[in-house]
């Protein structure tokens, strides 16, 4: 409630004054809670949480629990304080170029996920806009039923793909019995079975907010273009695409972003062959015990998603000034 | 309108559907089959569905799933509605921009970091590892995405019907209560339902913030995935599926009954 609706209620009439102060201040009250309980929740479970993995990944790896020498335990003065900042170190960071297993799977990391992002474009972009030029009746069905997937766990539809792409699958079977091919195609635990789940999971990601551009599009400009003889592939090149590019941007960041630290798809369906830094950090993990070098991979990952998000953030903005 | 849904159009969208259930139509499909192959149909059986709930494992990791989801869920919808609130109502206070980044930045932001810097914090704070630990996690992540789903609602809300009823002496609380809630329910409904089938289907955040004692669904399944796919997996995701789809189904009936109620009232109210 805004503070202009505050002052109508309490300087209503028929309160007296002392109430009314009282009213005052316990609204005032009231919608300070209603940022602040949501502010803080987030600075503690959000916020904070990235300055702990900053400090971990300047820390020494321990055999100890937890697995990392303490860095910047205020407990021990401000003397203790400057020992333990001499302790802090790059090592981490210096482990990281020194390796290259990690250059490579971060470069991975980011083709796989622009291939995919470009490739689920092209798969969603039909889709989205034959819904967006279906009657009007049947719109909100097919809007539902985009939507429906997405309530099925991620993991079993990743799961799912497993059958259908093995060499003994079903999509195999199919093949080899309509005679197309002669030997089972190997698709499971390669590049190709990524880009098929990344595709497939996120392709509702892209296909929402395609549709909401294209939906809100005057379709009269392209019937003027053509009666101006203009044909339908220009006409779509200069009228439909850039009019859509809002949904395009806002799609190809909602699946570009998590697809670089995509971690579910590279371990189920890529095998252990491929190199993914999602995966490289989870073995960093939970197989090396390592927590600070797998904390140095969260940074550099995060400076590597840090300009891609704020455009995000940016175009949700915008989006919302728009509905405004 | 009609006329310009050419045959492409038609074409894409059932290509499209067909790739988007295909998979979980097959999966559903050879959980029935009586072979212990996945993918080699042996005749009609619901033997998996019977070994699936002699499997302690998974049936203790279905309950821990299900009390982490509707209490996360629950604690979710309520600071997400506050934050949506906040974003849409409260246009200038400081730290607003830090605010909307805190939203909307765990939507996209890998998994993998969310739980390790989850993680780190429990471990800083000296939390052991377990039911609570995998709860705060949860809340956290799924408040983001109720806070935007309310704030769409929240966005299209004629506000003169609060100043109506602050005008006609109701606090700014009660008018909440009595004018605000009921409006924007159905996207508080629809926000609690996403934050629970999203609790529901984590697998990396739970992963790290998880201890003994608290796994939950998708880590069972993802350990057993590991060691082979099997036909009462099959079973598990198809109880899974169909929960979902039962929960959808209700509410948007719900939806469509508060729907015709409306119209109904709407009608009566004209007639006088």
């Amino acid at each position: 409630m805004s503070s202009a609706a505050v002052t109508t209620a309490s300087a209503s009439p028929t309160t007296n004054a002392g109430k009314s102060i009282l009213a005052r201040l316990g609204a005032a009250f009231v919608g300070r809670l209603v940022i602040i309980i949501p502010y803080v929740w987030l600075l503690f479970f959000f916020l904070i949480p990235f300055v702990i993995v900053f400090k971990i990944s300047l820390s020494q790896t321990a055999i100890a629990i937890p697995p990392y020498t303490p860095a910047l335990d205020f407990s021990g003065g401000v003397s203790g304080f400057l020992a333990q900042l001499k302790q802090l170190s790059l090592d981490n960071y210096a482990w990281l170029t020194q390796d290259a297993l990690y250059f490579n799977a971060y470069v991975t990391s980011v083709i796989i996920a622009a291939v995919s992002t470009v490739l689920t474009l092209l798969v969603g972009y039909p889709i989205a806009y034959g819904m967006a030029r279906a009657p009007a009746t049947i719109r909100p069905t097919l809007l539902m039923l985009v939507i429906l997937p997405f309530w099925t766990s991620f993991l079993i539809r990743v799961y799912a793909w497993i059958g259908i792409l093995k060499p003994e699958g079903l999509l195999n079977q199919l093949l080899l019995a309509t005679g197309v091919i002669h030997q089972p195609l190997i698709i499971l635990n390669t590049y190709t079975a990524i880009f098929i789940g990344i595709v497939y999971s996120y392709l509702p990601f892209m296909v929402l907010p395609l549709y909401s551009a294209l939906e809100k599009m005057d379709y009269s400009l392209i019937e003027a273009a053509k009666d101006l003889g203009c044909p339908p592939t220009s006409a779509f090149w200069k009228i439909t695409f850039p009019l859509s590019l809002p949904g395009v941007i806002a799609g190809c960041l909602l699946v570009f972003i998590p697809a670089v630290g995509e971690f579910v798809i590279p371990d189920l369906l890529g095998g252990s062959q491929t190199l993914m830094i999602g995966k490289t950090l989870w073995n960093e993990f939970f197989a090396n015990r390592d927590w600070p070098v797998s904390s140095a991979v969260a940074v550099i990952l995060l400076l590597l998603l840090i300009v891609p998000i704020m455009l995000f953030q940016r175009a949700q903005a915008r989006a919302q000034e728009m509905d405004r | 309108m009609n006329a310009t849904w050419s045959r492409f159009n038609i074409t894409s969208i059932v290509l499209g559907f067909a790739f988007l259930y295909l998979p979980i139509v097959l999966l559903i499909v050879f959980s029935f089959n009586e072979s212990k192959l996945v993918t080699v149909w042996g005749g009609f059986s619901t033997k998996w569905y019977v070994s699936l709930f002699h499997n302690q494992g998974l049936m203790d990791a279905t309950w821990v799933t299900a009390r982490v989801g509707l209490i996360s869920a629950t604690v979710a919808t309520v600071l997400g509605t506050l934050a949506a609130l906040t974003l849409t109502r409260y246009t200038r206070f400081k730290g607003r921009v830090l605010f909307s980044g805190m939203v909307f930045a765990p939507l996209v932001m890998p998994e993998v970091i969310t739980g390790l810097s989850l993680l780190l914090l429990f471990v800083a704070v000296g939390l052991d590892r377990g039911f609570l630990t995998v709860t705060l996690a949860h809340i956290t992540l799924t408040m983001c995405f109720v806070a935007v789903v309310v704030q769409s609602r929240l966005m299209t809300f004629d506000r003169s019907l609060e100043e109506a009823a602050m005008d006609l002496g109701a606090t700014p609380v009660k008018t909440f209560f009595q004018i605000t809630l009921p409006v924007i329910m159905p996207a508080i409904v629809s926000g609690w339902m996403l934050a629970f089938t999203l609790s529901l289907d984590d697998l990396v955040i739970a992963s790290f913030t998880s201890g003994p004692g608290a796994t939950t669904l998708p880590m069972k399944i993802y350990s057993q995935v590991r060691l082979g796919v099997t036909p009462e997996i099959n079973a598990a995701c198809t109880i899974l599926i169909a929960v979902v789809a039962i929960g959808v189904i209700i509410a948007s009936l719900a939806n469509k009954r508060r729907e015709v109620q409306r119209q109904l009232d709407e009608q009566a109210a004209q007639r006088g």
